[in-house]
C-alpha cells in the first residue's frame, strides 16, 4: 500500500530532522576549529539510485551540491550487489568530495531487511593532511598533501587499519584526524540506524515512494519559482584581486522555463598557486546564492537541485582540473555569489543585494618556526573576521557578519586565553559601508599584536583589498580591506605569509559592503541616525548624501 | 515523612494565568486555583489567587512559613521592551563588542533577516582605558583620569542603569569595582551592573549581552519585589519570600533584585523541578518531561533526579524559536528546549502542499476557532476536537463552550480542501505533524546532549500535555508516561520542593597539565564564600549540599563536558582523578576517547543549596482492579485512523490499582489524559496515572 501524503510528509520531516541529528553530533565529536565554529560539515541520506533525499542545514553552503555530486560518483564506482552491512566508503578527492583535501566524505550503505535500502553520507573538515598545509602556497596537488581515493574504510564492520594509518602517518595532527574520521563513521551508522528504525516504525520496506514524493514535490516547488521569473540571458564581469595578478570572474546566467543554466565561460585560467577552485565547490556557492532568493523554502534534495545547472570550461579558474592547487578554493568560491548575483540582479532589480565583502577575512596565526628550537610557546590560532554585506534592497547591509559562509566570529576573552596575542581593538569602521538609499554593511578593524617578545606569523588569502564591493542602482562601493603593521605601514598583499615582530601591531581591517540606490534618496531619518550612532562621518553626511541638519 | 510547621504557598504568574498552589505541613496540596493574570499590577491577580487557596483550607496567613514565588514579569519585560534606558561601558578599543557579536546570521537563506535588538544603541555604547589579560594581570591601569568625561556621557545619555563589561573581568574584577564605585559616587542614583557578578565568564559577547539584560530589568524588578512584599505583609503574610530562580532554586528577594536576571523563566523551571520530585519518588533515573501548553511546548531531560543544566540561553527571539536569533544570556539555568507546539499553534498548508503547524499561535484572544471568539484558523486545539478527544461539556471546567463546528470549518477551508482530505483525515494530520514535530526536537535536544529517549519515561503535564503524550511518546520510541496530579499547575506545585540554592560558573582557562592547585583551591573557597553567603540569607539553618564541576575538553573541541569534583581542597593525586572522570564522562557521550589530546579546563561551577522537602514513597497499591468508565466518547483513534468508541473516566474518582485500557479519555478540569488504543494505564498510590506502550500494536 502506498503511504498517504500525510504519512511521506512526517517522514520527509523524519529524515529532516535525522540529518541534522547527524550534523549536531558530528559538529560536537569534531576536532577542527573551523568545522566547530563554521559548521563545516554535512551530512544525507540517499535513496538507493544516489538521490539526495536530506541534507542537514549546516553553517557552510560549500558542501550543497558537492555531497549530492560525490555520492552520485561513489554509487557509480561501487557494485551495491557486493555491499555488506558494516561497510563505509571513503575519499577526499577535492574533485570529487568538497573542493580540497580537508574535507573527507564518507558513504555507508543502509540495510533494512538484509536488503540496502539506501545510503548516509557525511563530510567535515580535518585539520592537517600533510604538505605544505592550509596555504595557498602549493604549486600542484601534491604539495598540498595526502589524497585518498575512494576506497572502502570500514569493510564489514571492521575497520581498514593499515588505511588509519596511513592518514595518521601523513598528518601534523594525528590524533585529531583520527577523532574526525571515527566521528564520521559514527555519524554514518548513526544515520543509517535511525533510517531503519523509520522504516520499521512506519512499516515500509523501501524508500521509492517516499524519494519520489520528496523529489517531485521539491521539484516541482522550485520550477514553480523559475517559471516566474523574466525569462533571458544576463551576464556580468566579476573583476578579483587574486594571487599573482588581478581575475576576471565572467558569468552567464540563463533563465528558461525550467531550469536556469550558469555559464562560467569568458572567466580567466588557472592561478599558479592554491586558490583555484573545483567546479564542484564553485557550484556549490553559485548555487547556495541563487537559492536564497529562488526557492529558499525547499529543503535541498535532488528534487530542488535540478533545476539550477552550472558549467564552465575546464581549467578557468571556477572550473580547475587535477592537478592543480586548490587548498584556498573557498577566498574564490566565495565570491562566485557577487558575481551570480551581478546576472540575476538584472532579472530581478529590487530582489537581490548588493555586493559585500564576501570572501571571509581568515587569519591564521602561528609561533614563528625558530620558537620550536628556540623554546617558545607554540601555537596555532585559526581566527575569522568578517567584513560588511551588501546592502539590500530595502535593508541596509550587515555590518561585520559573514555571507555567504555561515563562520561564526570568535571572541577576543577566548582567543587572548588560548594563544600569547593581545587584540588591542575590534570595533566597526564608520564611513566603510557603501553609500545608497539603504547603506552597505560596515567593515571592521581589529589591531592585535604580540604578549610575549616572539614574533607571530600571519597567513593570508583574503579578497577585496584592491576590488571594493561594488553598489547597485546608484549606491556606492564600500571601502576596501586593508592590512598592515603599524598605522604608519605599507599596506600589505592579500596572500601570503607576514611576519609580525614582537611589540608591532598588526592592523587587520575587513571590506565594507556595497550600497542599494542613490544616497541621496536615502531618508533624513535614517541618515540623522547613521551620525548619531556613529556609523557615518559629519563629512560623509554632508558630502555623500548631502545631509544638513 | 517530610513535616514543616506550617503550611507553604506557591505563586506561579504567568502570561495568561497565576497558578496558586498550597500545601500543608505534611506536604499533601490542598488546594490550588488559577486566576486569570493582572499585568498592570500583577500581584494583585497573585493575592487573589493566596486568598482563594487559604479560604479553601484550613490555613490562615500566620500559619504560612514558606512562600515561593515565580514570574514571567522579568522574560515579558524583555520581550515586550519595556525595561530601562541602559548604557554599556566597555573597554577602549571595544565599542562594538555588541554590534559585531558572532558575526553570523542566525538563518542561512535568509537574504532580508534582521538581527536581534539588544537593547544598547551604539551611541549609548562608551569605553574607558585600562586593561587586564586573559590571567588577569594589569597590563594598564583603570584610566581614572578619564572618569569625568565617562560622567558626563552617561548623564547626557539619560541612561537610568548602565552595564560595565570590561574586558577579562571574570578573571580580575578589581577595574570594574572600581569603576562602578567611581560612577557610583558622581551618578547616586545610576543603577549599575557589572559583568563580574552577573556572568562571570569568558566570551565577551556573552558577558555583556546578560549584564544589559540584568541592568534593563533592574529597576522595573526592584520596584516589584519591594510592592509585591509589601502588599502581601500588609495582607498578613509573616515569613519571608523565596523567588524561583531559572536554575531551579529559590532565592532571596534581596540577590533577586540584586540579580534579576537569574529569575527569568523560572516558571518552566518548576515544571521540570516537579517531574524530577515525582522521578525520585517513584524510581526512574532517565526522564523527559514534557510540558505542553497553549502556545509552546517545553522538553527537559532528567538523570538521577536531577533536571539537566545549562551555562546559556536565549531570550526574545526575532525569529521565533529560531536558535541565534535572540539575546543569548548566560547563567545557570534548567535547560530547556521550547518549540512553537501548543493547542493554540495554526495548521496551513505551504506552497509545496506540505501541512504546517505553529509556531504562530492564535494565543488566548482569539484562539483556537472552537472557542468562539472570531478565530477562524485551524489549531491544534481544534484538530483534537474534531477527533473528539475533548468533551465540550467539562472543557476548561466547564465555563467555555466549545463550538464543534467551528472547529470543523476551519480545518476544511484551511487544511482539508487544499489537500484533498476529508475533516478526520485532517485532523488526525495535523496532530501527526505537531506530535511528530515535538518528538524530533526531543530526539534533536537528546542528541546534542550525548542522550537517548528510547529508554526514557516521560512526565507529561500543562494543559495539554497529557492529550499529547502517549502520540508524542510513540514518534520518541518511549514506551511509558506518567501524567502527575495536578497537571495544568505543574510548575507551582514543582516551587514547592525547590531547594534555596545560588550557583556560580566562573571561567579560568587552564590545560591539566598545567593546572596550579594552589590557585584553583583560593579559587574555589571565594566561590564558596560568595555562594554560602546568598543562600545562608534564604536558608539560615540546617546543611547545606555543595557540588563543585569542572567543564573540559580536549584541546580543539568545541563541546565541553562537565565532570564533578570532591568539595574539598583539591590534592595532586586529584589531577588523575579529573582526567579519568574526563575520560568516563567522554566515552559515555562518544563512545571512545581520544588518548594523548591535550586536556583542557574553561569554567569551573560552584553551588550552594539547601536540603529540598524530604522525600516518602508513594503508598504502594496491593490491589488492582478495573476501572469504572463513567461514559462513553467516539473518538479518531491516532494510529489506526479509524472512529471507535472509548470509554471515558473521571479522574477524581479512580482509585490507586485501578487499570484500564485504551482507547480511553481520563478528563480532569484543567487537562484530559488520552490513552491511546496502543496503550494501557494505571493509577498508583500517590495519584499518578501510567501509561505503557502495548508493543506490535497499530500500523
Amino acid at each position: 500500500m502506498k503511504p498517504s501524503d500525510t504519512k511521506l510528509q512526517v517522514m520527509w520531516n523524519r529524515l529532516l530532522a535525522v540529518v541534522e541529528e547527524q550534523g549536531q553530533a558530528l559538529i560536537r565529536a569534531a576536532f577542527s576549529p573551523i568545522v566547530r565554529e563554521c559548521g563545516d560539515i554535512s551530512a544525507g541520506i540517499f535513496d538507493l539510485q544516489g538521490r539526495m533525499l536530506a541534507q542537514a542545514v549546516t553553517g557552510t553552503p560549500g558542501h550543497i551540491n558537492t555531497m549530492a555530486e560525490a555520492v552520485k560518483t561513489l554509487h557509480s564506482r561501487f557494485n551495491i550487489q557486493d555491499m555488506r552491512p558494516g561497510d563505509i566508503y571513503m575519499t577526499n578527492d577535492p574533485w570529487i568530495a568538497s573542493g580540497h583535501l580537508n574535507d573527507f566524505l564518507l558513504m555507508m550503505p543502509a540495510f533494512h531487511k538484509g536488503q540496502v535500502v539506501g545510503f548516509t553520507s557525511c563530510t567535515s573538515h580535518l585539520i592537517d593532511l600533510g604538505g605544505l598545509g592550509m596555504g595557498p602556497e602549493g604549486a600542484d596537488i601534491y604539495d598540498e598533501g595526502l589524497l585518498v581515493p575512494p576506497c572502502k574504510l570500514v569493510d564489514g564492520g571492521t575497520l581498514n587499519a593499515l588505511l588509519m594509518e596511513i592518514v595518521k602517518a601523513n598528518s601534523r595532527k594525528p590524533i585529531a584526524n583520527e577523532g574526525d574520521i571515527y566521528a564520521l563513521i559514527a555519524c554514518c551508522e548513526t544515520g543509517a540506524a535511525r533510517l531503519a528504525a523509520m522504516m520499521d516504525e512506519f512499516g515500509i520496506d523501501h524508500l521509492d515512494d517516499l524519494a519520489e514524493y520528496i523529489i517531485d514535490t521539491s521539484y516541482r516547488g522550485t520550477v514553480d519559482e523559475i517559471a516566474r521569473l523574466p525569462k533571458g540571458t544576463w551576464r556580468n564581469v566579476l573583476t578579483v584581486d587574486g594571487y599573482e595578478t588581478e581575475i576576471e570572474l565572467r558569468a552567464a546566467l540563463t533563465v528558461t522555463d525550467d531550469h536556469l543554466l550558469l555559464d562560467f565561460d569568458g572567466t580567466s585560467g588557472l592561478s599558479k598557486k592554491g586558490i583555484n577552485v573545483p567546479l564542484n565547490y564553485a557550484t556549490a556557492y553559485s548555487v547556495f546564492a541563487l537559492r536564497c532568493i529562488i526557492g529558499p523554502d525547499v529543503p535541498n534534495n535532488t528534487g530542488s537541485l535540478a533545476p539550477f545547472r552550472v558549467t564552465a570550461p575546464a581549467n578557468c579558474i571556477l572550473n580547475a582540473q587535477h592537478p592543480a592547487p586548490v587548498a584556498m578554493r573557498h577566498t574564490l568560491g566565495q565570491m562566485t555569489p557577487d558575481l551570480v548575483y551581478g546576472c540575476l540582479s538584472q532579472a530581478l532589480p529590487g530582489q537581490v543585494p548588493a555586493e559585500g565583502a564576501s570572501c571571509m577575512y581568515d587569519l591564521p596565526l602561528r609561533h614563528v618556526p625558530e620558537t620550536v628550537s628556540q623554546g617558545g610557546t607554540q601555537f596555532a590560532l585559526e581566527l575569522v573576521f568578517s567584513g560588511g554585506t551588501g546592502a539590500r534592497p530595502e535593508l541596509d547591509g550587515l555590518s561585520a557578519t559573514a555571507f555567504p559562509s555561515g563562520v561564526w566570529g570568535s571572541q577576543v576573552e577566548t582567543t587572548e586565553a588560548a594563544a600569547p596575542v593581545l587584540i588591542t581593538r575590534r570595533d566597526l569602521r564608520p564611513d566603510s559601508g557603501g553609500a545608497g538609499k539603504t547603506c552597505g554593511g560596515l567593515g571592521q578593524r581589529i589591531e592585535m599584536r604580540s604578549l610575549t617578545d616572539e614574533d607571530i606569523m600571519v597567513f593570508l588569502s583574503v579578497e577585496r583589498l584592491r576590488n571594493p564591493a561594488r553598489g547597485r542602482f546608484g549606491g556606492q562601493s564600500g571601502a576596501v580591506g586593508r592590512i598592515r603593521i603599524g598605522e604608519d605601514g605599507q599596506d600589505l598583499p592579500g596572500k601570503g605569509e607576514v611576519r609580525v615582530p614582537a611589540g608591532e601591531t598588526l592592523i587587520f581591517e575587513t571590506p565594507g559592503g556595497g550600497g542599494f540606490g542613490d544616497p541621496r534618496d536615502r531618508p533624513h531619518k535614517e541618515i540623522a541616525h547613521d551620525l548619531e550612532e556613529g556609523l557615518i562621518s559629519p563629512d560623509a553626511a554632508r558630502e555623500t548624501y548631502g545631509f544638513a541638519p | 515523612m517530610f513535616t514543616t510547621n506550617g503550611f507553604r504557598l506557591a505563586v506561579d504568574i504567568g502570561g495568561t494565568f497565576t497558578d496558586t498552589v498550597l500545601a500543608d505541613p505534611q506536604g499533601q496540596i490542598v488546594a490550588t486555583t488559577k486566576t486569570p493574570t493582572t499585568p498592570q499590577d500583577p500581584s494583585r491577580g497573585a493575592l487573589e489567587g493566596a486568598r482563594r487557596v487559604i479560604a479553601q483550607s484550613d490555613a490562615d496567613w500566620s500559619s504560612i512559613t514558606g512562600f515561593i514565588h515565580g514570574t514571567t514579569l522579568a522574560t515579558n519585560a524583555l520581550i515586550e521592551r519595556r525595561g530601562a534606558r541602559v548604557a554599556t561601558v566597555t573597554t577602549d578599543g571595544f565599542r562594538d563588542i555588541l554590534e559585531i557579536a558572532y558575526e553570523r546570521r542566525y538563518s542561512q537563506y535568509d537574504i532580508n533577516l534582521v538581527k536581534p535588538d539588544l537593547i544598547v544603541p551604539r551611541a549609548c555604547a562608551f569605553t574607558i582605558g585600562g586593561r587586564m589579560d586573559a590571567k588577569g594581570r594589569e597590563l594598564q591601569p583603570l584610566d581614572e583620569g578619564a572618569i569625568p568625561k565617562l560622567v558626563d556621557q552617561i548623564a547626557g545619555s539619560g541612561a537610568e542603569a548602565v552595564a560595565i563589561c570590561l574586558m577579562h573581568a571574570y578573571a580580575n574584577p578589581d577595574h570594574e569595582r572600581r569603576l562602578r564605585e567611581l560612577l557610583q559616587k558622581a551618578l547616586p542614583e545610576l543603577v549599575i551592573s557589572v559583568s563580574h557578578e552577573v556572568s562571570p565568564e569568558a566570551r565577551e559577547f556573552d558577558r555583556l549581552s546578560t549584564t544589559i539584560a540584568n541592568a534593563y530589568i533592574q529597576p522595573l524588578m526592584a520596584r516589584y519585589l519591594s510592592s509585591f512584599r509589601t502588599r502581601f505583609v500588609d495582607e498578613g503574610l509573616t515569613c519571608p519570600i523565596l523567588m524561583m530562580t531559572a536554575g531551579g532554586g529559590m532565592t532571596t528577594i534581596e540577590t533577586a533584585a540584586r540579580l534579576p536576571i537569574r529569575l527569568v523563566e523560572s516558571g518552566p523551571a518548576g515544571g521540570a523541578i516537579l517531574a524530577a520530585r515525582i522521578a525520585a519518588k517513584t524510581g526512574p533515573r532517565e526522564v523527559l518531561s514534557f510540558d505542553m501548553g497553549g502556545t509552546t511546548a517545553k522538553l527537559c531531560l532528567i538523570d538521577d533526579y536531577r533536571p539537566q543544566t545549562a551555562r546559556k540561553f536565549e531570550i526574545a527571539r526575532a525569529a521565533r524559536f529560531v536558535k541565534g536569533s535572540g539575546m543569548p544570556v548566560r547563567i545557570p539555568v534548567i535547560e530547556m528546549i521550547e518549540i512553537g507546539a501548543g493547542g493554540g499553534s495554526i495548521a496551513r498548508v505551504d506552497r509545496l502542499r506540505r501541512l504546517q503547524i505553529g509556531p504562530e499561535s492564535a494565543g488566548s484572544e482569539p484562539g483556537p476557532a472552537a472557542f468562539g471568539r472570531g478565530g477562524t484558523q485551524p489549531t491544534v486545539t481544534d484538530a483534537d476536537i474534531a477527533q473528539g478527544l475533548v468533551d465540550p461539556d467539562r472543557f476548561a471546567e466547564g465555563r467555555l463552550a466549545i463550538d464543534g463546528y467551528a472547529a470543523e470549518t476551519a480545518l476544511e477551508t484551511n487544511v482539508g480542501n487544499a489537500l484533498g482530505l476529508n475533516n478526520g483525515e485532517a485532523a488526525l494530520g495535523v496532530s501527526e505533524i505537531v506530535d511528530e514535530n515535538m518528538a524530533a526536537a526531543g530526539r534533536m535536544h537528546a542528541v546534542e546532549s550525548g542522550k537517548d529517549l528510547g529508554s526514557r519515561l516521560m512526565i507529561a503535564f500543562g494543559g495539554n500535555g497529557p492529550l499529547h503524550a502517549t502520540r508524542v511518546a510513540r514518534k520518541a520510541q518511549v514506551d511509558s508516561i506518567l501524567i502527575p496530579r495536578d497537571p495544568g499547575v505543574g510548575s507551582a506545585v514543582g516551587f514547592l520542593f525547590a531547594p534555596v540554592s545560588f550557583e556560580i560558573i566562573r571561567s579560568r582557562y587552564t590545560t591539566l597539565e598545567a593546572l596550579n592547585l594552589d590557585d584553583l583551591n583560593a579559587f574555589f573557597e571565594a566561590m564558596r564564600t560568595e555562594a554560602c553567603a546568598v543562600v545562608r540569607a534564604g536558608a539560615p539553618e540546617g546543611d547545606l549540599i555543595e557540588r563543585r564541576h569542572a567543564f573540559m575538553r580536549y584541546q580543539g573541541q568545541g563541546h565541553e563536558i562537565e565532570v564533578p569534583l570532591p568539595n574539598r581542597l583539591l590534592v595532586d593525586a586529584d589531577i588523575q582523578k579529573l582526567r579519568a572522570g574526563f575520560d568516563a564522562h567522554y566515552s559515555r557521550q562518544f563512545s571512545r576517547t581520544v588518548p594523548g589530546m591535550t586536556i583542557e579546563v574553561l569554567n569551573w561551577a560552584l553551588s550552594i543549596s539547601s536540603h529540598p522537602p524530604g522525600l516518602d514513597s508513594y503508598p504502594s497499591t496491593a490491589a488492582r482492579q478495573a476501572a469504572i468508565p463513567t461514559g462513553k466518547r467516539s473518538i479518531l483513534c491516532d494510529g489506526a485512523g479509524t472512529w471507535r468508541e472509548a470509554n471515558t473516566y473521571d479522574r477524581a474518582a479512580l482509585m490507586p490499582g485501578d487499570q484500564l485500557s485504551g482507547p480511553a479519555l481520563i478528563v480532569e478540569p484543567q487537562s484530559t489524559t488520552l490513552v491511546s488504543a496502543d496503550f494501557s494505564a494505571e493509577m498508583d498510590g500517590g495519584g499518578n496515572i501510567w501509561l505503557t506502550r502495548i508493543k506490535g500494536d497499530l500500523q
